[in-house]
């Protein structure tokens, strides 16, 4: 029979393939990447300068010529044919092989850098001896690990950002949104360091380093005692430094959230958005929009938020000092302000948004005395080293470990391929609940829904790489106001019928409880919103 | 969420009644829902096409891989049981009002005490030579999606492919199909492309915009019959005006749909092309309504056709019949029209009423982007410069905002003046509010 010829026939599928462009951009990629990796293997190569500014050069224009061969000669518009018939972006083979070839990259960054060459006297070896030519030009000092990782992390921002605006040259916030993670990625995260770095040759400084852009508690390590330390025994610009960072976390952060929506940090500033938006592009449909994948979302960012609350509140008390007459922020002097602090916070949210909250106000309750309990418990525990019986400093490792490497880096990052892009930044970024709870509580942005236009057709969801089921508050006419939302606007570019739109407006009526769908007769809609 | 709440009818009668709904499309779905929201009745949904709701509209996407068929359903498959709302797979093959049962294909039977019709439409076939071979098909429902797996999977298989009816099916299927670089020829019968809805300078904006996607768009072309060869395979198809014939390995015929009845025939409810109903949505028969593209309106509203096969529409009658069915008994009165769809990469939405051909009343303002993308076409009341309607194409506009300007009855100096704050388009795009109103103004000077 005809028709069972065509299903067996190997022809019979939806082209996966990717164009000849496509195949020569992948194949240039891979040997700047396999001239990296020769390296590692302690090939000595003559001219080795040229040969890794050339590794960097052959990743960079592999990736450019793919964005090239993908989105040229198309009319401008949204580019995602294709998406779930490859490999690559459909969990397939290929994903696998990307997805299990990241995570073994962030085991050997993190837990055996020894065997990217690194060594303690200065002379690395492998991997990173190949990036000591350009560390020392910036910070004029031999690479660690750090910036063997750091400069792959900007060059990927960066390739894969152009191939993003490449992508959506039509859309001027997905262009400026991109701009913007390449342009902080570039100087804060990247060159600013560095220069700090070249500012401790003089014995005047003793700068940690201190991403500026990077808050805590997602800079868990800010408040450490080496950073503190280095911070207040580098002159004014270290306490400068200090000071921003305390800003940031309380003064800065809290009203450009209540502005624009977490989105000006975690779509626009964040380094770990930043990769997400870029290279992590071709996986954001992979996130779950389950009930179930919402419920463990929840849970889980919200105990890592008060694990690194304790954790930095415990570190920070083991090192204050008791005598008032040293020192005005003693041991119980911090420990109160964080307290009230805290207290503050529950109280204003319970007096203003009570109703908001609904169900989940006990789920908060619980989580605010929980960690009032935990404070006390280190009141009564604490000493110059220990909290709850138990050395503060393990407290702290744990926490880089478990949440810092583990989390963040071998499942956030390499896991892409399965999971999609955003992981870390739904599941596990504290900095992400605090922003979330203020764009949920306190913010003017929302994602408005146009009247009743929604066709429920689910491409606002499936390319959501938060995991909201965008389509569910789109159909009923319903403004999406979720803690999660960081802003990044792709909902609002793939929908095919102008039903989405990022805006900052009045916090009155910000979240609408009622079908308010448009085209109806308006005796219809108050029977259909009655409750 | 659905909320199950007390009703005020009487319980004694109400409890457990029994109301079955045959279709799971947007309309028989959102009355099951509403049903449900305003009472502990029984609710069953019968469907021959898909176990789930799906959303019929993003059946494109399907095909050119943006999206997995399960990406289409709007609610995760344990919603229906938590909402106690029964699905049976299962095609009714006749209605008996008398007895209120149904008979299935296969022989088994089913009581309701209030029947729902939501069966939806089928492709139009107008009785061309060769319209039942293999290759030939519509695109409405999942089947239809399969077979275009089947017959058109790449352009190894279908070398080429012959869409037949310019409409929004016509040109989504034209958009599918070149996803996957397949040569496509699109006869449109009119002069322009769905020039009997739009008006011309935005109809001769998307014949260039078609052209500019590479396909082969043939305007005043009307098919006279398709060809199959020796296995019953469509082969070609011949053009009428020029006898043409066109080698082809698919055919996709999407000059409109009609309602999809033909079960319905001995069950002695009022047919015409669709089921016909009343204001409150009741056909003939009692404790039988019918809803969504099937509905044939005895008495239609204002500017609106008896049969509207739009999803809003369907929508809100599937919200109205809820109303009538829990004892609330309400006529569907639709507000303001409104449309939307994507043709390639320009989005379109509608407002009011534009029309292709204008009424004797009717004045049109034109403005166009020189990027030959985006342009409006706002109508007015020649006399009162009354608002009517807009079309927009390229540039996003807000509902709640041009809803309530139709209602006030805005002028439509007023509506030009005011245009941006209807604006719906992301952040940041380039507004062209000030560029319209230089345009507006020198109409108004012109004459």
């Amino acid at each position: 029979m005809n028709s069972m010829q065509r299903n067996m026939s190997l022809t019979g599928e939806p082209p996966k393939d990717i164009n000849t462009t496509q195949k020569i951009a992948v194949l240039i990629g891979i040997v700047g990447l396999a001239i990296i990796l020769l390296a590692g293997f302690n090939i000595d190569l003559p001219f080795k300068e040229a040969w890794f500014y050339s590794a960097l050069a052959f990743i960079t224009f592999g990736i450019l010529l793919f964005a090239q061969g993908a989105y040229t000669n198309k009319q401008e518009g949204i580019k995602n044919n294709g998406i779930w018939f490859k490999s690559i972006s459909s969990r397939g083979i290929l994903a696998w092989i990307a997805g299990i070839s990241l995570t073994g990259f962030y085991i050997v960054l993190y837990f055996y850098p020894n065997l990217l060459g690194l060594s303690s006297d200065g002379n690395n070896t492998g991997i990173i001896s190949l990036f000591d030519p350009l560390s020392r030009i910036l910070s004029g000092n031999a690479a660690s690990q750090w910036f063997v990782y750091g400069t792959l992390y900007t060059i990927a921002i960066f390739a894969f950002g152009i191939k993003f605006i490449y992508k959506y040259r039509h859309n001027k916030y997905e262009q400026l949104r991109t701009g913007s993670v390449m342009f902080f990625q570039l100087g804060f995260a990247f060159l600013i360091p560095e220069f700090m770095a070249r500012l401790n040759e003089s014995s005047d400084y003793n700068l940690p380093y201190y991403d500026l852009k990077s808050i805590w508690p997602l800079n868990y390590y800010l408040f450490d005692e080496w950073s503190v330390n280095g911070l207040l025994t580098s002159g004014n610009v270290g306490l400068a430094m200090l000071i921003f960072g305390v800003l940031s976390i309380f003064v800065i952060s809290p009203i450009l959230t209540y502005k624009y929506g977490k989105r000006w940090y975690c779509s626009w500033v964040c380094g770990c958005g930043g990769l997400a938006e870029t290279a992590g592009d071709s996986f954001r449909q992979l996130s779950s929009k389950k009930m179930s994948a919402w419920k463990i979302e929840r849970w889980l960012i919200h105990t890592v938020l008060v694990f690194s609350i304790v954790m930095t509140t415990a570190m920070i008390y083991t090192y204050l000092g008791s005598d008032p007459n040293k020192f005005w922020l003693t041991k119980a002097v911090f420990l109160l302000s964080v307290v009230v602090i805290l207290t503050l916070v529950f109280a204003v949210t319970m007096i203003f948004r009570k109703n908001e909250l609904g169900k989940d106000a006990r789920y908060g309750a619980i989580g605010y005395f929980v960690v009032i309990g935990l404070l006390l418990a280190m009141y009564f525990t604490g000493t110059t080293t220990d909290v709850f019986f138990i050395n503060s400093g393990s407290l702290r490792s744990a926490y880089g470990l478990y949440i810092g490497s583990i989390f963040s880096g071998v499942v956030g990052t390499g896991f892409y391929p399965i999971l999609g892009s955003r992981v870390w930044c739904r599941f596990g970024c504290p900095m992400a609940g605090i922003l979330g709870f203020q764009q949920r509580m306190f913010s003017k942005f929302r994602i408005t829904t146009n009247g009743g236009q929604c066709i429920s057709c689910g491409n606002c969801s499936t390319y959501c790489e938060m995991g909201i089921d965008v389509r569910a508050y789109a159909q009923k006419g319903e403004n999406i106001v979720r803690s999660s939302c960081v802003g990044c606007g792709i909902c609002s570019a793939v929908c095919p019928r102008g039903v989405l739109k990022l805006e900052n407006g009045p916090l009155e009526n910000r979240i609408k409880g009622n079908e308010i769908l448009l085209g109806n007769d308006i005796d219809l809609m108050k029977y259909v919103n009655r409750d | 969420m659905l909320v199950t709440l007390n009703t005020t009818d009487d319980p004694t009668n109400q409890f457990m009644e029994e109301i079955v709904i045959i279709g799971n499309g947007i309309s028989g779905v959102t009355a099951a829902r509403h049903i449900r929201k305003n009472s502990d009745k029984r609710i069953t949904i019968i469907s021959s096409e898909t176990r789930h709701f799906f959303s019929r509209t993003a059946l494109m996407y399907i095909y050119m891989g943006h999206m997995k068929y399960e990406h289409t359903k709007p609610y995760e498959d344990y919603f229906w049981e938590k909402n106690r709302i029964d699905l049976k797979f299962g095609f009714v093959n006749s209605v008996n009002g008398k007895k209120k049962e149904l008979i299935f294909s296969d022989g088994s039977n089913m009581f309701y005490d209030k029947l729902i019709i939501a069966v939806g439409s089928k492709s139009n076939k107008f009785g061309w030579p060769g319209q039942d071979t293999k290759g030939v098909q519509g695109l409405y429902s999942k089947q239809d999606l399969d077979n275009l797996e089947k017959y058109a999977p790449n352009n190894k298989e279908c070398k080429r492919a012959v869409i037949v009816g310019g409409g929004l099916i016509g040109i989504e299927l034209a958009e599918m199909l070149s996803t996957r670089n397949i040569p496509i020829t699109f006869l449109v019968r009119e002069d322009s492309f769905w020039n009997g809805v739009l008006p011309k300078g935005e109809s001769e904006m998307l014949n260039r915009h078609i052209k500019k996607h590479h396909i082969d768009l043939r305007l005043g072309a009307n098919l006279k019959e398709i060809r199959a060869d020796v296995n019953g395979q469509v082969m070609s198809i011949v053009i009428s005006e020029t006898e043409e014939e066109i080698q082809c390995n698919l055919v996709g015929l999407t000059a409109g749909v009609t309602p999809n009845i033909d079960f319905l025939k001995d069950s002695g409810i009022d047919l015409g092309r669709g089921v016909k109903v009343n204001r409150y949505l009741e056909t003939n028969i009692k404790d039988i309504y019918a809803i969504g593209d099937c509905a044939e309106q005895l008495e239609p509203m204002d500017n609106r056709r008896s049969i509207e096969a739009v999803w809003y529409t369907g929508r809100m009658m599937g919200e109205t019949v809820a109303q009538t069915v829990c004892g609330n008994k309400l006529e569907y009165r639709p507000g303001h029209w409104f449309n939307s769809a994507k043709f390639f990469d320009i989005e379109y939405q509608t407002y009011g009423w534009v029309f292709s051909t204008k009424k004797k009343y009717e004045a049109h303002f034109h403005w166009k982007h020189y990027d030959d993308t985006k342009c409006i076409t706002i109508a007015y009341h020649k006399d009162n410069n009354e608002f009517l309607g807009i079309n927009t194409f390229g540039i996003r506009m807000r509902h709640e905002i041009l809803n309530r300007w139709l209602t006030e009855k805005r002028s439509v100096d007023y509506v030009v003046k005011n245009l941006a704050e209807a604006n719906f388009d992301p952040e940041f795009y380039t507004r062209f509010e000030p560029e319209i109103l230089v345009a507006f103004n020198r109409q108004l000077v012109n004459g």
